[in-house]
């Protein structure tokens, strides 16, 4: 029975080969149902989102440093751009950047090829994900340009300021803000099921729990995450977005709602969420370790179990970020503890990074240069975060500068550095062309010396005081000392350098996409599955009849009994 | 357009058919949904005792009488699912018509207690606790729509005797749509 099913699957999927050879341009790449091409489309979809996101940052950071100036580009910044521009800045950033690369598009691109499955088990609601997820971005940007402006109450979007357009102004902006991002999580939903279910059922002949790389895990354990914390958000975006149009009181506490109620809701999702995108960067670190220092990863189980503990107890941190919300301070004692629990599971992970490294035979590629900043700089935004855990420094630093500076060394390492990282490693997978080491050692350098230079001057500047979201400081001349103006203007000059040097990864892109020397299978000599087929793979991945069995775990490197120095999951013996 | 499953679709590691994992993970994402939405409703309930005077005019017997409905219907489920097992595609097509038949009598009952709450001024805006009433019941039916109208595919494709494994996931869905009601009906109209 089991065989004839085999049989009559592989006549339909060969059928299915045969029509694709004459499938026009549309059908192939814009409506495909190929888990690589939708990876391809939430890739480039997600990268020009960060472009337009870093646009933003540059326009707010110049009217920062050089208050009132006419911005190269954009023009003269009015409080009500300004208020717009950092709240789009973050909202793409987080929704439009970090999830649809790390997640959706490294996620659909390797799960499947890493677990030796042909396509992900639901083609069509991958499908419809991006296309929800594309019509979200289309939303997002239209409601920059709509009478009043784009939304401008930050990405926390805290009512009573988002919940009425007489306070925030912006009525049409806030609500389409709003549903745009209630469709990203629409999209996400939708992507994440089939995530979750590809790993359980689809994975090759013989490969077992423990034979799954960690890339896929965290991935899939970050969706679980995303799956059970947005939830409540939606249900408190359809309740805000009934604020906004029907002019209900959910959040109102004059006619019996909460404004509260929304923190609640939000940060019950907003903090897990922090781990939703950090779990797919540290797989993709720890996965770029192990390859390129040629020893087996330190501690799988550990990993792995610390992974879901993390995402246990992430469930339990969310009134952090309300400590001066006016909650109760027994309750801020519980939600201290809890926090400084959590750096627990997250520093082990950066340890048992360091153990993978410590005696390996370490080659300085690209992808291991930007998992090694990883490590350097995710480091110092975990540290940082102890600061603010502790209720009692909290109250101090709320709202300053510190946050923000803390927030961008946690999630720059995670969406920036872990995506080059994932991009630069797989490029020769996705393109079947290196990339230029040269250029690739050039763009690292000029992103990772700039970002320091942004962010370490924020620091000082929190410790100063300095509230975040003001418009213009100097309107506050008590806070806007010249030294501080200073330290504002390395941050804005560090990021037009940073911006800059990102013309050389495009340049590489297109240049190593264009002429690049072929990659061939396994240029890294990795073992997981998705080197054992061509680069770029095929429709299907792997020829039918031969599709990967697994013989082992996936970091078999420098294995005493073999010549070589790894072991590919797929060789038997 | 016929479309071809890829190998992925029919493998099954943990031992539970792909779909029915995929309902259930559904089902939890909805869970939270709703439970954010109660969890919500309730810490206000408790924080306002003077709703219980609003709640008082809710039309507990068209509650009670829905809720009868829609167990009725979740029991046609349950016999659709047993005669699919058997191969019966004729017969769980048209218990799933009577179970679309059940879907359609709640939303007609609850149209008409709706019109009855509006005129009488109770509005989604008369105050924060008629709000959540028509957020949280709103959303529920939106669930009961959108399952009605994938069961009358999936009746259609069960009556061609085809696809007929899909016959037990829509009870799973529509179980847990009963089961959401099974919550709302006392938090809404039993508690005064």
């Amino acid at each position: 029975m089991a065989d004839t099913l085999a049989e009559v699957q592989k006549q339909e999927v060969h059928g299915h080969d045969h029509d694709h050879h004459d499938q026009g341009f549309v059908s192939k790449y814009i409506f495909s149902t190929d888990h690589k091409i939708i990876a391809m489309q939430y890739l480039f979809t997600g990268m020009l989102m960060g472009v337009i996101g870093g646009y933003m940052a540059y326009v707010f950071r110049m009217q920062l440093a050089f208050p009132g100036i006419s911005v190269p580009g954009f023009g003269q910044v009015s409080p009500g751009e300004y208020n717009s521009l950092i709240t789009n800045h973050g909202s793409i950033m987080i929704f439009w950047v970090a999830m649809p690369v790390l997640i959706a598009a490294f996620g659909n691109y390797l799960i499947p090829l890493m677990i030796g499955a042909d396509d992900m088990v639901f083609p069509r609601i991958n499908r419809l994900s991006f296309q929800v997820f594309f019509v979200s971005s289309v939303v997002l940007l239209l409601s920059l340009f709509v009478e009043g402006g784009g939304f401008g109450g930050a990405w926390t979007s805290y009512p009573p300021l988002s919940a009425s357009g007489d306070y925030n102004l912006t009525q049409l902006g806030a609500s389409l803000w709003l549903i745009a991002v209630a469709l990203e999580f629409v999209a996400f939903l939708l992507g994440g099921i089939n995530f979750i279910t590809t790993l359980m059922n689809s994975r090759a002949p013989g490969m077992k729990a423990y034979d799954i790389p960690m890339v896929c895990w965290m991935i899939v354990i970050a969706s679980i995450l995303f799956m059970l914390s947005v939830g409540p958000l939606l249900a408190g975006a359809v309740m805000l977005l009934f604020d906004q149009t029907l002019n209900t009181g959910f959040y109102d506490p004059a006619r019996g709602g909460d404004p509260i109620l929304w923190q609640h809701l939000f940060w019950f999702f907003g903090h897990p969420e922090v781990y939703v995108v950090l779990l797919p960067a540290i797989g993709i670190t720890v996965d770029v370790m192990a390859t390129f220092s040629r020893k087996k990863l330190f501690g799988y189980k550990l990993v792995l179990y610390t992974a879901v503990a993390t995402g246990v107890l992430s469930f339990f941190v969310w009134a952090h970020h309300q400590f001066i919300a006016g909650i109760d301070p027994r309750m801020a004692n519980v939600f201290t503890v809890t926090t400084l629990l959590i750096s627990v599971p997250i520093a082990e992970m950066l340890f048992v990074m360091i153990a993978t490294l410590y005696g390996g035979s370490i080659t300085l590629t690209t992808p291991m240069l930007w998992a090694l900043a990883f490590l350097a700089e995710f480091l110092i935004g975990g540290v940082t975060g102890i600061f603010l855990g502790a209720s009692g420094a909290d109250i101090y630093f709320h709202d300053t500068y510190f946050v923000l500076a803390h927030f961008h060394y946690t999630f720059f390492p995670i969406a920036i550095i872990g995506t080059f990282c994932a991009f630069t490693y797989w490029f020769p997978k996705m393109f079947g062309k290196m990339m230029n080491e040269t250029l690739g050692k050039i763009h690292f350098w000029g992103t990772i010396i700039p970002f320091n230079f942004i962010f370490i001057p924020l620091f000082v500047l929190g410790m100063g005081g300095q509230h975040r979201r003001i418009y213009n400081f100097e309107h506050f001349p008590e806070i806007a000392g010249p030294e501080y103006f200073q330290l504002r203007q390395i941050a804005t000059i560090a990021l037009l350098i940073m911006l800059a040097f990102q013309a050389v990864f495009f340049f590489n892109v297109v240049m190593s996409w264009w002429k690049g020397e072929k990659a061939g299978r396994n240029p890294w000599r990795a073992n997981t599955l998705e080197w054992t087929t061509e680069s770029p793979p095929p429709h299907g991945n792997w020829p039918v009849e031969d599709l990967p069995t697994v013989y082992r775990g996936p970091y078999e490197y420098g294995h005493p009994d073999r010549e070589e120095d790894y072991w590919p999951q797929n060789l038997p013996g | 357009m016929a479309h071809a499953r890829p190998i992925a679709t029919t493998r099954s590691a943990t031992g539970i058919p792909t779909p029915r994992l995929a309902v259930w993970w559904i089902l939890a994402s909805e869970v939270v949904i709703f439970g954010g939405l109660l969890g919500a409703y309730l810490m206000h309930r408790i924080g306002h005792p003077e709703w219980a005077e609003a709640a008082s005019h809710t039309q507990t017997w068209i509650g009670a009488v829905n809720t009868f409905v829609l167990l009725t219907s979740s029991f046609t489920a349950v016999l659709a699912h047993q005669a699919a097992e058997k191969g019966k595609g004729k017969e769980a097509a048209k218990l799933l018509a009577f179970t679309i038949l059940g879907a359609l009598t709640f939303l007609m009952i609850k149209s008409y207690e709706w019109t009855i709450e509006i005129m009488a001024g109770y509005t989604i805006t008369a105050n924060t606790f008629w709000s959540f009433y028509y957020t949280a019941a709103g959303l529920h039916a939106l669930h009961v729509i959108a399952g009605a109208i994938i069961m009358g595919f999936i009746a259609v494709d069960a009556y061609r005797g085809r696809e007929l494994h899909r016959v037990e996931i829509i009870g799973i869905y529509w179980h847990f749509v009963d089961v959401v009601w099974i919550f709302l009906f006392p938090l809404l109209y039993i508690a005064k």
